[in-house]
C-alpha cells in the first residue's frame, strides 16, 4: 500500500474527470475529514485517514480491501474505473442517462443502451462525454461514454447505440472475482 | 401489480374478517338450511307475533289430526315430510340415519326424554305432557314417522330438540308396543348405550396397552430394516412412543424408558435419515416431544428474508420497489426495522436491479440477531472476525451509519471475494478487509470496541440448509470446532479494550445448536479471561444451558440465547455477548491447580525422555560439577540425582549441572526453608500455585531465575510465600544466599531444599518429579512461549499464558524473566568464551612454544 506517484494521479484523476469534471476536488478536500488513494495490488482506494492508519497495521499480503476501490492500473498503466467507483461517481456526476425500465434489465447483462431505451438524457451532453447510467427511478446503475451528443440523439434510429457501456452494477454478480 | 404494502401498518395475518364470523354460525346455518326454514329470523317484531299464533294453531291443528295419521298411516304427514325432510323417508328410514354427531350433541335431550317416557311408564299416563312432549306422546302413541315428522315441522321453535328426539326415534321402528315393552326396550338401549361407553373406554385402553405393545425387539427392528422398510408404520410408532414417554408412569408397561428411548432414537434415525451421533446429541438437547418438532421443522426450509440497506434506502421505499415487480414481502417481526420476508416473487430475488444497486441483503433472519445484540454505534472501532459473506459486517457498518472503522477478517481468501463484492455493493466505506487467521488477528490488530465472532462450527442449526449436516458429523467434528473457537474467543478477547468508553464488548455467535460449541466454549472464555456475559438485549429467545448432561456452567450462561427452528421459526442460533472488564489476563487459582495436575504428569513424561536422551550429557555435566564442587557428589546420592541428569539434558548448557550442585548441597546447608525450587516444582503446584495468582504480574517463577541467578530476587520473595507455608524460616536464609551464589550454588541450596521438602510431602515420586521441573525451568521459558500463541499476554503478564497452557509449575519455574534468562545464559556464554579462550591461548602457546 503506498500513495500514489504522481503520474498515476494524474492519470486517474483524467479519468475521473470525464464523469465528475471538477467535482474531484470534493472528494479531496472533504469537510468530514482527510481522505486520500492509496494503491494496493494495483488497484487504488479511496480511504480516510484513520481507517488509513488501523490499515498499516496489517501486512501487505493479507490486507484485501479498504475503503472504496476506485479502478486499478493496468500493466499499461492505463486507470480502468470499477464499478465500485459508482458510489461517488453518481453524486458528482455531471452527465446523465435515464434508461428505460425496459431495457434496465439489458444495460445491466453488459449491453450498450440503444436510443430506444433511452429514456432522458442531459442537455449539451456530447459526443464521447463520460456519463452515469440512472434508471427512471433515479437508481445509478453504471456508467459509459455517450455515442452522440445531445442533439445527434434526437434525429436516430431506435435500434442505435446512445451510451457504449463501461461498467454496470451487474458486474457484482459477474465478476464479482475480479472486483479485487 | 401486487398491492400497497405500508411495512409500518401490520397487516392482519390468517383467515379474513368474513372467515372469522363464519364458524359459529357455520353449524348453525347447516342445520336451519337442512330444515329448510330459516325465516323466522328474517322475520319482523310483528310478523314474529304473528307467525307464533300461527304456530299455535298449527299445533292444535296438529293435535287433532294425530289419531288421523294413527289409523290411516297419514299420507299428509308423509308427503310433509318428504317435502321438508330432503333425503329422508321411509324407504330409507332404516339404513338413513341422522348423523353420530348430532346424536350426541343431543344426548341430554334423549336422556331427558328418557325420564319424560319413564315417568310416563310409571303413571302409564299416555297423554301428552304439552308442547314440548308431544313428540313422546307421538313415539307412545306407537307411530313414529309420522311423529317425527310433525316434530320436523315444529323444529322452528327448538333445532336442537328435534335432533335428539328423531334420533331417537328412528331407533325403535317397532310397531305398536306395550308400555312394559317399550320399557324394556329403553332399558335395552340404556345398557346398550353404557355397554358402548365402556367399549369405547375399553378401546382407548387397547390403544394405549397398542403402544407398549408396540415396542418391537431388537430382531424385529432387524428385521425391519433388513426387509422393506415401512416409514408410515416408523413414524407411527414415533408418535406412540412420544406420547408413551409423556405419560411415562402411566403408560410404561414392563419396559424401561431407556429401551423406549433407543428404539425412539433409531426410528427418528430412519424416518429424518439422520446418523447415530446427530440423534443422540439433539436428543440430549431436547425434551422428545420438542425433539421431534425440531426435526420436523429441519425439513422445513426457512423464509427467505432481505435486510434493507439503510446506508441507501428506506424499508418503504424498498418494499414498494419490490412490489413492483411482483415480490410479495411483509414485514420481518417487531425487532427489526430493516427485515422484510419474502413469501413469494415472480422474479429472482437475488438478482433485481435493486439488489445491484445495493438496496437490500439477502440474509437469514438469524444473522440480524448477532449485530442487534452487538449493537456497534457510530465512531467505534468494530471487528467482525470471520466475516464472510459479509452480511453481518454490511450490517454493523450500516448501523454505524458509516463512520468509525469495521475491520472484517477471514481466513479463506475465496470466500473474501464476495465479501468484497457484497461491501462495495450496499456501498460500506468504512471497511477494511483482511485474511488472518483468527487466532493471530489479536496479535496484529487490538484495541476494538467491539468484536463479533460468528465462530466456524459444524451447521447443526441449519440442517434446513444443508442436509448432509445430518449424517456426516460425528463427535470429532464437534470437538475439532469447539477446540479452533475457543481458540478464536480468546483471541477476539485479546484484541478487545476493556477501557473503552463505550464497551469492550464480544458477541460470540454460531448457527449449531450442539453445547460444546457454544456454552462451553464461552465458560470456557468466562474461565480464562476477564469476562462477564451480560444481557444481549434480545427480548425473545431461549435461555442458554446452565447445566447439560455431567456438564455444569457459570450461572451466567442464562444470559445467552438460543433460537430453533421449531420455536422460533429462524435457523439454529446461539448468541452470547460478553463485557470484557479487565484488560489483564488472570491466572485463576482452579487453572493453577489443573495446571498443577497436568503438569505433574508432563514433568514425569519429560523426565523420561530427557532421561533417555540426554544422559550423556548430564554425566557429563556431572562431572563438571562434581569438579567445581566436590563436595556434592557425596550428597548426589539421594533421588536428586535422576532429577539432575534429566535437567540437564534440556538445558544441556550449565544450567543442569547447577541443579546437581544443588542437590549436592542440600547436604550442606540443611536448608530446609529454601526449597524455593521445590516450591516451583514439585510442590509448586500447591504452594507455588497459590502464591503466584497474587504475584503474577511480578512473575513469581522467579524462583527459577533465583534459583540459578540472583534474578531470583522477586521470584524468592514470591517462592518464599509459598514454602513460607512449609518452612518460612528457612526461606530468608534462601534469599539470601541465591542472590549471592554463583548460579550453581544458589541452585544447590535450592536443590537441597526442595528435596528434603518433597519427601515429607511426597516421598520418593515427588524427587523424581523436581528434579525434573529443574530443566523444566531452564527449558520452561521457552516452552511457554511456544504453546502460548499469544505473545501479547507474555509480555503484559507472563503468569497468565502459563497458567493457561502449561500448568502453573511451568508458569513459576518458567516465569523466568527473559532478560534474567538472557542474562544467565549470557554467563553461560560468557563462562565458555573464557574456557575456549583459554584453550586459544593455551594452544598458542603451546605452537609458540613448538616453535
Amino acid at each position: 500500500m503506498r500513495p500514489l506517484t504522481d503520474e498515476e494521479t494524474k492519470t486517474m484523476f483524467e479519468k475521473l474527470s470525464k464523469y465528475i469534471g471538477e467535482n474531484i476536488k470534493l472528494l479531496v478536500d472533504r469537510p468530514d475529514g482527510t481522505y486520500c488513494f492509496r494503491l494496493h495490488n494495483d488497484r487504488v482506494y479511496y480511504v480516510s485517514e484513520r481507517m488509513l492508519k488501523l490499515a498499516t497495521n496489517v501486512a501487505r499480503d493479507k490486507l484485501v480491501s479498504l475503503g472504496t476501490c476506485f479502478g486499478k492500473f493496468t500493466k499499461t498503466q492505463k486507470f480502468r474505473l470499477h464499478i465500485t467507483a459508482l458510489d461517488y461517481l453518481a453524486p458528482y456526476a455531471k452527465y446523465k442517462v435515464w434508461v428505460k425500465s425496459g431495457s434496465e434489465q439489458s444495460f445491466l447483462y453488459g449491453n450498450h443502451v440503444l436510443k430506444s431505451g433511452l429514456g432522458r438524457i442531459t442537455e449539451n451532453t456530447t459526443q464521447y462525454q463520460g456519463v452515469i447510467v440512472y434508471s427512471m427511478a433515479d437508481v445509478p446503475l453504471g456508467f459509459g461514454v455517450a455515442a452522440k451528443s445531445t442533439q445527434e440523439c434526437r434525429k436516430l434510429d431506435p435500434m442505435q447505440i446512445v451510451v457504449f457501456h463501461q461498467a454496470d452494477v451487474g458486474e457484482y454478480i459477474r465478476h464479482e472475482d475480479t472486483l479485487t | 401489480m401486487g398491492r400497497k404494502l405500508d411495512p409500518l401498518k401490520k397487516v392482519p395475518r390468517g383467515p379474513g374478517r368474513k372467515s372469522r364470523k363464519q364458524p359459529g354460525a357455520e353449524k348453525e346455518l347447516c342445520k336451519i338450511l337442512s330444515d329448510g326454514d330459516s325465516e323466522v329470523k328474517r322475520l319482523s317484531s310483528r310478523s314474529r307475533k304473528r307467525a307464533a299464533k300461527r304456530r299455535q294453531v298449527e299445533e292444535k291443528k296438529v293435535k287433532l289430526s294425530k289419531p288421523e295419521a294413527k289409523q290411516n298411516g297419514n299420507a299428509q304427514a308423509v308427503q310433509k315430510g318428504k317435502k321438508k325432510l330432503s333425503g329422508f323417508s321411509d324407504e330409507n328410514a332404516e339404513w338413513l340415519k341422522p348423523v353420530k354427531r348430532a346424536r350426541k350433541d343431543s344426548d341430554d335431550d334423549e336422556e331427558e326424554d328418557e325420564d319424560f317416557s319413564d315417568q310416563k311408564m310409571d303413571s302409564g299416563d299416555e297423554k301428552p305432557i304439552k308442547l314440548v312432549d308431544d313428540e313422546d306422546d307421538d313415539e307412545e302413541s306407537g307411530n313414529d314417522e309420522p311423529a317425527e315428522e310433525l316434530e320436523l315441522s315444529d323444529s322452528d321453535d327448538d333445532l336442537q330438540d328435534d335432533f335428539g328426539a328423531s334420533s331417537e326415534d328412528e331407533d325403535d321402528d317397532g310397531g305398536d308396543l306395550l308400555p312394559i315393552e317399550k320399557a324394556a326396550e329403553k332399558q335395552k338401549k340404556k345398557s346398550k348405550r353404557e355397554k358402548e361407553i365402556e367399549d369405547e373406554e375399553d378401546i382407548q385402553l387397547n390403544v394405549d396397552g397398542d403402544e407398549h405393545f408396540t415396542l418391537p425387539t431388537a430382531e424385529e427392528m432387524e428385521q425391519e430394516l433388513s426387509t422393506h422398510l415401512d416409514l408410515t408404520s416408523v413414524q407411527e410408532r414415533i408418535k406412540d412412543i412420544v406420547a408413551v414417554l409423556q405419560d411415562f408412569a402411566k403408560r410404561g408397561g414392563q419396559h424401561t424408558r431407556k429401551e423406549y428411548i433407543t428404539v425412539l432414537r433409531r426410528d427418528l434415525a430412519t424416518y429424518y435419515s439422520y446418523g447415530d451421533y446427530m440423534i443422540e446429541m439433539l436428543s440430549d438437547l431436547f425434551p422428545v416431544s420438542e425433539l421431534v418438532d425440531f426435526l420436523e421443522s429441519c425439513e422445513v426450509q426457512r423464509p427467505v428474508t432481505i435486510r434493507t440497506n439503510t446506508l441507501k434506502t428506506r424499508r418503504r421505499d424498498l418494499a414498494q420497489s419490490l412490489i413492483n415487480r411482483g415480490v410479495n414481502l411483509d414485514p420481518l417481526g417487531k425487532w427489526s426495522k430493516t427485515g422484510l420476508v419474502i413469501y413469494d416473487s415472480s422474479v429472482p430475488i437475488g438478482a433485481t436491479p435493486e439488489y445491484l444497486a445495493g438496496h437490500y441483503m439477502l440474509q437469514g433472519a438469524s444473522s440480524l440477531l448477532p449485530v442487534i445484540a452487538l449493537a456497534p454505534q457510530e465512531n467505534e472501532r468494530v471487528m467482525d472476525m470471520c466475516c464472510a459473506p459479509g452480511g453481518k459486517t454490511s450490517y454493523m457498518a450500516q448501523l454505524m451509519k458509516n463512520t468509525g472503522v469495521v475491520v472484517a477478517n477471514d481466513m479463506n481468501t475465496e470466500r473474501l471475494r464476495s465479501v468484497v463484492g457484497n461491501l462495495h455493493r450496499l456501498g460500506v466505506t468504512n471497511c477494511i478487509i483482511c485474511n488472518y487467521d483468527g487466532r493471530k488477528l489479536s496479535e496484529v490488530l487490538g484495541g476494538f470496541d467491539r468484536v463479533l465472532l460468528d465462530a466456524p462450527c459444524s451447521g447443526t442449526g441449519i440442517i434446513s440448509k444443508d442436509p448432509s449436516v445430518k449424517t456426516n458429523k460425528n463427535a470429532q467434528d464437534i470437538q475439532r470446532c469447539a477446540h479452533i473457537q475457543k481458540e478464536l474467543i480468546l483471541s477476539a478477547i485479546d484484541s478487545l479494550d476493556a477501557q473503552s468508553t463505550s464497551g469492550g464488548f464480544l458477541v460470540y455467535c454460531t448457527c449449531s445448536i450442539t453445547v460444546e460449541e457454544n456454552e462451553c466454549v464461552v465458560d470456557y472464555a468466562l474461565n480464562k479471561r476477564n469476562v462477564k456475559l451480560v444481557p444481549t438485549g434480545l427480548d425473545f429467545g431461549t435461555e442458554g444451558f446452565v447445566k447439560y448432561k455431567e456438564r455444569r456452567f457459570h450461572q451466567s450462561l442464562r444470559l445467552a440465547r438460543r433460537f430453533y427452528p421449531h420455536k422460533h421459526n429462524m435457523d439454529g442460533f446461539f448468541i452470547a455477548k460478553l463485557r470484557k472488564f479487565s484488560n489483564k489476563i488472570p491466572s485463576s487459582k482452579e487453572e493453577e491447580s489443573e495446571a498443577d495436575q497436568t503438569e505433574q504428569i508432563d514433568p514425569e513424561k519429560k523426565e523420561a525422555g530427557q532421561k533417555g536422551a540426554s544422559s550423556k550429557p548430564a554425566t557429563q555435566e556431572l562431572k563438571k560439577k562434581q569438579k567445581a564442587h566436590p563436595a556434592k557428589p557425596g550428597q548426589k546420592a539421594p533421588p536428586a540425582k535422576p532429577g539432575q541428569k534429566a535437567p540437564p539434558a534440556k538445558p544441556g548448557q550449565k544450567a543442569p549441572p547447577a541443579k546437581p550442585g544443588q542437590k549436592a548441597s542440600p547436604a550442606k546447608p540443611g536448608q530446609k526453608a529454601p526449597p524455593a525450587k521445590p516450591g516451583q516444582k514439585a510442590p509448586p503446584a500447591k504452594p507455588g500455585q497459590k502464591a503466584p495468582p497474587a504475584k503474577p504480574g511480578q512473575k513469581a517463577l522467579p524462583a527459577k531465575p533465583g534459583q540459578k541467578a540472583s534474578p531470583a530476587k522477586p521470584g524468592q520473595k514470591a517462592s518464599p510465600a509459598k514454602p513460607g507455608q512449609k518452612a518460612p524460616s528457612a526461606k530468608p536464609g534462601q534469599k539470601a544466599s541465591p542472590p549471592i551464589p554463583g548460579k550453581k550454588d544458589p541452585m544447590a541450596k535450592h536443590g537441597q531444599i526442595v528435596f528434603p521438602a518433597k519427601p515429607g510431602k511426597k516421598p520418593p515420586a515427588k524427587p523424581g518429579q523436581k528434579p525434573p521441573p529443574k530443566p523444566w525451568q531452564k527449558a520452561s521459558p521457552a516452552k511457554p512461549g511456544n504453546k502460548a500463541p499469544l505473545t501479547k499476554p507474555w509480555q503484559k503478564a507472563s503468569p497468565a499464558k502459563p497458567g493457561q497452557k502449561m500448568p502453573p509449575a511451568k508458569p513459576e519455574l518458567s516465569v523466568l524473566k527473559t532478560e534474567e534468562w538472557e542474562n544467565l545464559v549470557d554467563e553461560k556464554k560468557q563462562k565458555m568464551f573464557m574456557k575456549k579462550k583459554k584453550l586459544l591461548l593455551k594452544k598458542k602457546k603451546e605452537k609458540k612454544k613448538s616453535k
